[in-house]
């Protein structure tokens, strides 16, 4: 396509024209799978407890989340008297924005990928590392207790998981010798007994591909993470002083994350667009369906968990990622490295 | 080299689609506010929320050093992580002295971690 239009309007231009086509086939689909995600974790979450979830507008209920936005969107931006202003605005703009960029090396399929850099984990591990910005930045401009307290305790949160995520990623990173995700995932071809995809059923992946699983909730702030909005502690958190579509920017934002850390997990541990099995009728699906199927997996089991299970205390979600997943992850790059050492490289040989 | 750093284009031009919807999305209702006449500040509506009264104290108050703690052990094992991913490419070619070298350095840091544990640093009651 890129070809196509450089060749029609001139080299930059039509590559401008075409790079902004592909941003938008990727951010628009976004925000509207974002607004259905939204739907399906609340009938998730309904049928789990029994309950109908939302039904009335639309067949099924299907465009609750669009009357919701709707309805927010109509209603007026309260900025306190006691703001930050400038801060106040920005806080949501860029938890937006930093739901949205990682999104830019995902690979959808074989070639199918926005920017294909050579560093593409380390990029959204940066980009994953920027959202804690937006909360803290919120906490902090609204200038009220609750919100302050929440940006605090969501700070440190979001901080302490990603320390035990890096060290998942160099586990993953060693094993395939490569930062670019779709390297990453052709190295994943057959990686079990030559015809199963994926690291995850690799016994010595398998317990990083749970750790990272619920480190990726525990840094979305999912429940049973999600103590930075507990709303019997802290109102709705660092979103309490926000109201119309700034608020619903952090909702997105947050829900934006959420997609980005089921696509992770999928890419990085289940074999992201190949199918599960190396097997030539399997690969007659297109990557894309492969992968979506992936994520909707993933976020099931986020959904499962946030109706089943009950909220973490702060102190034992610090002692969970301090002093059980860190030293666990911390060994697991010994263990993988040595292992690699001995039976790929060929050390002591 | 060029090449490279021409991946990254895509990315810049994302980050700026990213902030002009977002902008969008932020600003836009502020209008549409002052058009549909939602827009009707007042001062007990502009005050901070504190569950019905006003606000008893300022809000950049003191809070717990361990936040500060958590934010200092993050940088040192965010550091070593950053050490950590190009060793981790490059394992095949270093060989087993460079697999050596990031061992010690690792069983350094773990030799801190486990000072930290031992002084509490990592306890919340």
């Amino acid at each position: 396509m890129t070809e196509w239009f450089q060749g029609t309007l001139g080299y930059g231009f039509g590559w401008f024209v075409a790079t902004l086509i592909l941003i938008l086939m990727i951010a628009l689909p976004l925000m509207l799978s974002v607004a259905m995600i939204i739907y399906a974790d609340r009938k998730i979450w309904a049928a789990m407890a029994l309950r109908r979830g939302p039904n009335v507008v639309g067949p099924f209920g299907l465009l609750q989340s669009f009357a919701d936005g709707l309805k927010v969107y109509l209603k007026e931006t309260i900025i306190p008297s006691s703001a930050n202003r400038g801060l106040f605005i920005l806080a949501p703009i860029l938890t937006f924005t930093v739901a949205l960029i990682g999104w830019a090396v995902i690979p959808f399929g074989p070639k199918m990928v926005l920017a294909d850099i050579n560093v593409g984990l380390l990029y959204l591990l940066a980009v994953s590392s920027l959202s804690v910005y937006g909360v803290i930045i919120a906490g902090w401009a609204s200038n009220s207790k609750y919100p302050f307290y929440s940006a605090l305790r969501a700070a440190a949160q979001m901080v302490s998981y990603e320390v035990s995520v890096g060290f998942v990623l160099i586990s993953v990173i060693l094993w395939a010798g490569t930062f670019n995700l779709s390297g990453i995932i052709e190295a994943q071809r057959g990686h079990i007994f030559g015809f199963i995809n994926g690291f995850g059923l690799n016994p010595l992946l398998f317990p990083m591909a749970v750790i990272f699983l619920i480190s990726s909730m525990a840094e979305t702030a999912r429940a049973p993470f999600d103590l930075t909005e507990a709303e019997s502690e802290l109102v709705a958190g660092f979103q309490t002083e926000y109201s119309s579509m700034s608020f619903a920017l952090f909702w997105l934002g947050e829900y934006g994350n959420v997609l980005l850390m089921c696509a992770l997990n999928a890419t990085l541990f289940w074999g992201g667009w190949l199918p599960p099995l190396d097997w030539g009728p399997l690969y007659a699906v297109p990557g894309i369906v492969w992968l979506f199927a992936k994520i909707f997996g993933f976020f099931f089991i986020f959904s499962w968990v946030k109706a089943t299970v009950p909220r973490y205390r702060y102190d034992q979600l610090m002692r969970l990622g301090w002093k059980i997943f860190l030293p666990i992850s911390l060994f697991w790059v010994f263990l993988v490295s040595g292992y690699l050492m001995v039976t790929r490289y060929g050390a002591f040989s | 080299m060029a090449s490279v750093a021409a991946g990254y284009l895509p990315i810049l031009l994302f980050l700026g689609v990213a902030l002009v919807l977002s902008s969008v999305f932020v600003f836009s209702p502020m209008v549409a506010a002052r058009f549909t006449g939602a827009h009707k500040p007042y001062a007990d509506k502009l005050s901070e929320y504190e569950c019905g009264f006003p606000a008893f104290e300022d809000s950049r108050a003191q809070f717990d050093v361990r936040f500060y703690l958590v934010a200092i052990l993050f940088i040192i094992f965010d550091l070593e992580a950053a050490f950590l991913f190009p060793w981790a490419v490059s394992l095949g070619t270093i060989g087993i002295a460079g697999w050596a070298a990031m061992m010690i350095f690792l069983a350094e840091l773990t030799l801190g971690f486990v000072y930290a544990w031992k002084k509490g640093a990592l306890e919340w009651e």
